[in-house]
């Protein structure tokens, strides 16, 4: 079980065995990777600046942690997200899950993500091509994705 | 009773600071309430706060809603909703 809040990059095949290193009970890893993109909404993106509330990030994303693992038999997770001034192509956030089976970690890095995206307290900012600078809105089907669960 | 207000994102770039320190004044017992407060300081606050329904709050680093009542929170946070992952 592991949450970071970082600004730094992460790597992926060194978080993957860090979860395994020793175990032969895990048949399952599931990992999300979100990245910057260079376009949304029609708009060329040369930046992104994600800003957080650190402390009560790290808090939350402990306690969704923990939720997850109250829903599904997990043998380890790691939740990673960034924060800072990104390029497009950058990593942003990983989830990883690992179970003795592929349905629980799926539907637990699912269930992560779809949390995380409404309760982590991030917030993104966009730079265009042109300097200018604005904030990202949250999504409804954001909403409605966690709500599911 | 003293509390640290932070805000972020467009919030704190409208309230114009991160945080501050603050004495609760009496009948400000609710988020709610202390929004109002808040919006009663200035141009700046009142701008910050006038997208109702939008704001989000946390009391000692947990989410809670804008009625739940402050109690003993040291910390309280105002942002609007969470864009991350």
């Amino acid at each position: 079980m592991a949450v970071s809040v970082q600004t730094g990059d992460f790597d992926i095949a060194a978080e993957i065995a860090s979860l395994t290193a020793g175990r032969t009970d895990i048949g399952a890893i599931v990992t999300f990777t979100g990245i910057c993109r260079g376009q949304d909404d029609g708009r060329d993106v040369v930046a992104l600046t994600l800003e957080t509330y650190e402390e009560m990030a790290v808090a939350e994303l402990s306690r969704l942690e923990e939720d997850a693992r109250s829903r599904w038999p997990l043998q380890g997770s790691t939740i990673i997200h960034r924060h800072g001034t990104m390029q497009p192509g950058d990593n942003i956030v990983l989830v990883i899950c690992a179970s003795s089976h592929r349905q629980a970690a799926f539907e637990a890095a699912s269930f992560l993500m779809d949390y995380l995206k409404t309760r982590a307290p991030f917030w993104k900012a966009e730079e265009a091509a042109g300097g200018e600078k604005r904030w990202i809105a949250a999504k409804a089907e954001d909403d409605e994705a966690a709500d599911r669960w | 009773m003293s509390v640290t207000i932070k805000y972020f994102a467009w919030l704190r770039e409208r309230v114009g600071k991160a945080e501050e320190d603050m004495i609760l004044p009496a009948g400000v017992n609710t988020l709610t309430e202390l929004i109002a407060h808040l919006r009663r300081q200035g141009e700046e606050y009142d701008h910050a706060f006038a997208t109702d329904g939008v704001i989000r709050a946390a009391l000692d680093k947990r989410h809670v809603p804008l009625d739940a009542a402050i109690g003993g929170a040291r910390e309280i946070a105002f942002f609007p909703p969470m864009t991350g992952g």
